[in-house]
């Protein structure tokens, strides 16, 4: 459980606060604590931007822990290990007695640096990219400070000071641990530019023997999330959301939900009516019990058949905006010796992370608490804020571990949170208020990844070499209606069209077309966002030239990513490691894909073998990755497992429909994602780099698909609509 | 109603339809056990019962009472600890939400089969979800705590 925070102490002076860069902060031992803002436990506050920018990152305490402060949320991708790692480095300290917690509220002290560092979030692969610089200075810097206050209790000069595993050391053989001289360094000026480490004495950042920090609350159930928090009189509400995409609340009788042993009140909402009880299954059976009359003049009452005939109707018009163009597709492809074409159809996906979405919302005072999966904590800051009725600063945010999320904690309206917020106002703020989505409101609770179709033709000159490239792209927009609206430009939105847009092959006639279409289905971005799309078309189309051109698909690749090197790199080294190439037992084929997304570039080649009755098992998925500078090496290997899984049962199995504007799955039987037994054996191997590094959570996603498709592809099955349980396919 | 948790008793004031998860994570206080689909489709909610392991979000708080409750803040003994300690010398967790679920049904099929077989451990745990796909190191996992409780 959860202790509770403690008070935040009163903001010391600018001044004073400049000067004290380490915060101590004893977990009883209030005493201990100097008060920056900032050393509350759990509670961030919105810092004062008047503090030293490292304040916000590290704390180390008395007690000998040292408490990294994280700007990116954890939902299972590693990042509080691989933040720790670079502190760790930096400092010289024990891994073992590092923490992380979240932190949230200050875009000055914790803005996504890869984002232009103006706005706090997780998102894009970005974390570890953002951090590496930042995490590692302040690292360095507690470490300068820590060895000046050894230097001055000692009276030695500083260089004679050496730093191993959280013990400062004279060569007269004095030692000190850091919580023995925590005190004195938070009183020492805080240094400019102090130098990083050379990589070549690195011994953590790269490590192998290094742990996540997680891994045993996670196995032992110590782990708290969102769904666990735990405070004084909590209560908990249940939501009833209209039916359809855009609809609202009519009227609701509440007398049966109310006549429910244990629940509390039944209040309207922005979102819907909120059942809210003494305990989650009292809200449960009472929502069963509540009657709603639902508005839905304006809901979306089309379903996914009506919507992708649409798109088909729209992708035979001409496109609503051009995002690429280089030569002259049409015109190339009327003089080719060869022309292949295909049409894709890719479903809805919802992220279907295990914790369903979830909230907390507690006001006290003038002070608003949000327990959540704060993904995007300015955003969020802002919309409670909003509700409550008090200046953002008032608003704090506890970050907390998510189990997954895969992009759905990043929902720019704030959803959960809003219904949390509100939940706790409309009982007049007397009690803290959780809101928990069953299975069923999160799988129908929108918010998926598009439905997209593409079409695309390509042509091969008489040598067998693709000179034209012809690309539609026909689906929803995530940004537009979003906060992020401005990045949409000239109509495209770069999420539909990245991976297809900025392909690296050297096609010398390229178009990519985009229709984007207005629909009432909401949508978001989704592990690896474009890419989980694009990647597939692309991909599958390149094999399908080499086909037409009786050429090797490796082969095909390399002789078109001649101007890019790291796809190359990883091409040969997934293709050397998987014997591409070499023969395979009858039933079993091989497939290749190599795609960048997010600054990160992955290979994959997947081995199947066919069973006699037409199915196929995934049995072998042999991926190369280039990341830049490998942070945590086993972490990268298990990102690329996890995402090689998450995007397999995708392409499996997975696709949300809507039937008269109403979703038909609600839970894992009707929408079904990887087992246990479809888990091929992946084998990752991590490109050495000395390039700054790039992210990891979602690159491993892309490639599975299209690889796959192309294995199939050898066995002579096409697989052009998504999933590929929607039966044969010609 | 009396629930007897971890060796503990408890007194719980609870609608006999109930279904454990919420009895054990809102009334008794552990949380250790998770929701994921409410429906016996994912594992995320398995505790064991007289040593089987059982789908709490699906059985009725009624059906155990007096029974032998047993969640992942109880589990004791060498197989829990060769599983925990197989977990975590492979980082087997990512967001670790799944994983009481999966911790459970591991040491209820080493407990029953010390030295399982692939297919074995393809039976016990496929219907454990896992949305991380963190499934080649939970076999990996069971496979070295097997080993473990060998050695
Ligand atoms: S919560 Fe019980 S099986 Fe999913
Ligand atoms: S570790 Fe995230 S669901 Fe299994």
């Amino acid at each position: 459980m959860r202790f509770l925070a403690p008070k935040p102490s009163p903001q010391l002076s600018p001044a004073l606060s400049r000067r004290r860069f380490l915060v101590l902060s004893g977990v009883a031992g209030a005493g201990l604590t100097l008060g920056l803002p900032i050393a509350s436990a759990k509670a961030q506050p919105a810092a004062s931007a008047a503090q030293t920018p490292f304040a916000a990152y590290l704390r180390v305490a008395p007690d000998n822990s040292v408490t990294v402060l994280s700007a990116h949320m954890d939902m299972g991708q590693g990042i509080y290990s691989g933040l720790a790692t670079l502190v760790a480095e930096e400092l010289g300290a024990d891994p073992a007695q590092l923490r992380v917690e979240g932190a949230a509220g200050n875009p000055k002290l914790y803005g996504n640096l890869a984002w232009g560092g103006a706005v706090q979030g997780t998102g894009g692969s970005t974390a570890i990219a953002s951090s590496f610089e930042r995490y590692r200075r302040a690292g360095a810097t507690a470490r300068a400070m820590l060895v000046q206050a050894a230097a001055n209790e000692w009276k030695v000069p500083a260089s004679e000071i050496t730093v191993e595993r959280g013990v400062l050391t004279h060569r007269s053989g004095r030692r000190a641990t850091f919580g023995e001289l925590a005190e004195r360094a938070a009183a020492l000026p805080v240094p400019a530019d102090v130098p990083l480490r050379d990589p070549k004495d690195w011994t953590l950042i790269g490590s192998e023997s290094v742990r996540r920090v997680d891994s045993a609350d996670k196995s032992t159930g110590r782990q708290t999330y969102t769904i666990d928090v735990k405070l004084p009189g909590l209560l908990t509400a249940v939501v009833a959301h209209p039916p359809r995409f855009g609809g609202s609340v009519r009227s609701f009788d509440a007398t049966a939900a109310k006549a429910v042993k244990g629940v509390v009140e039944v209040v309207q909402i922005s979102r819907g009516v909120a059942v809210i009880a003494e305990h989650t299954w009292a809200a449960i059976k009472g929502r069963e019990a509540l009657k709603v009359e639902w508005n839905l003049d304006t809901a979306e009452a089309r379903g996914t058949a009506e919507l992708m005939e649409e798109f088909k109707r729209l992708a035979a018009q001409p496109p609503t905006a051009v995002a690429a163009r280089r030569g002259d597709a049409d015109k190339a492809l009327a003089g080719a010796a060869k022309v292949v074409e295909a049409t894709y159809e890719f479903p809805y996906l919802a992220h279907a992370a295990l914790e369903p979405m979830d909230a907390v919302a507690r006001k006290d005072g003038d002070v608003l608490e949000v327990w959540g999966g704060h993904q995007m904590p300015d955003l969020y800051q802002a919309k409670a804020a909003a509700i409550a009725g008090v200046s953002p600063d008032k608003v704090r945010l506890h970050v907390m571990m998510t189990g997954g999320s895969f992009g759905r904690r990043a929902t720019p309206d704030a959803d959960v949170i809003v219904e949390a917020v509100e939940c706790a106002k409309a009982i007049g703020w007397r009690a803290p208020v959780k809101v928990l989505w069953t299975r069923e409101d999160d799988m129908q609770g929108g918010r998926y990844r598009p439905m997209y179709l593409h079409t695309v033709k390509a042509g091969l000159d008489a040598a067998g070499n693709p000179v034209a490239w012809k690309h539609r792209i026909v689906g929803q927009s995530i940004l537009a209606n979003s906060p992020f609206a401005a990045m949409v430009k000239d109509g495209i939105d770069p999420t539909s069209v990245e991976g297809v847009s900025d392909s690296p092959y050297a096609v010398p006639n390229l178009t990519a077309e985009l229709t984007t279409v207005a629909a009432g289905v909401p949508v978001l971005w989704w592990r690896s966002v474009g890419h989980t799309h694009t990647a597939y078309a692309m991909e599958t189309m390149i094999d399908q030239l080499a086909t037409a051109a009786g050429r090797d698909p490796v082969e095909f690749r390399r002789a078109l990513l001649t101007d890019h090197p790291r796809h190359r790199r990883v091409l040969d080294l997934a293709a050397e490691k998987a014997g591409w190439g070499q023969p395979l037992a009858a039933g079993r084929f091989r497939g290749v894909a190599v795609h960048e997304s997010f600054a990160t570039v992955v290979a994959e080649v997947a081995e199947i073998a066919m069973d006699d009755r037409g199915g196929f098992r995934v049995e072998r998925v042999v991926c190369a990755v280039d990341c830049g500078v490998a942070v945590n090496p086993d972490q990268i290997r298990a990102q690329m497992e996890g995402g090689i899984g998450f995007g397999l049962g995708a392409i499996l199995h997975s696709r949300i429909t809507l039937t008269g504007g109403e979703v038909d799955q609600s839970n894992f039987d009707g929408y079904e994602v990887l087992r246990f037994t479809e888990m091929p054996r992946v084998e990752v191997h991590v490109v050495p780099s000395a390039e700054p590094p790039t992210g990891v959570g979602e690159p491993g996603v892309p490639p599975i698909g299209p690889a796959v498709a192309n294995a199939l592809a050898a066995a002579g099955r096409t697989a052009r609509i998504l999933p590929l349980s929607r039966g044969a396919q010609t | 109603m009396k629930l007897i948790v971890n060796d503990r008793e408890y007194e719980v004031d609870a609608d006999p339809e109930m279904p454990l998860v919420w009895a054990l994570r809102d009334l008794v206080g552990l949380t250790g056990t998770k929701f994921g689909c409410g429906a016996a489709q994912c594992g995320a909610c398995t505790v064991h019962v007289d040593g089987q392991p059982i789908r709490s979000c699906v059985t009725p708080v009624s059906a155990v009472a007096g029974q032998k409750v047993v969640t992942i803040e109880g589990l004791t003994g060498k197989v829990a600890e060769a599983v925990t300690k197989a977990w975590t010398a492979l980082d087997v967790p990512q967001c670790g939400y799944c994983q009481s679920g999966q911790v459970m049904a591991a040491v209820a099929l080493l407990t029953a089969t010390p030295k399982p077989s692939d297919a074995d451990i393809d039976a016990a745990m496929d219907g454990n979800l896992c949305r991380c796909a963190t499934y080649q190191r939970i076999r990996a996992g069971i496979h070295q705590a097997s080993q473990t409780l060998e050695g």
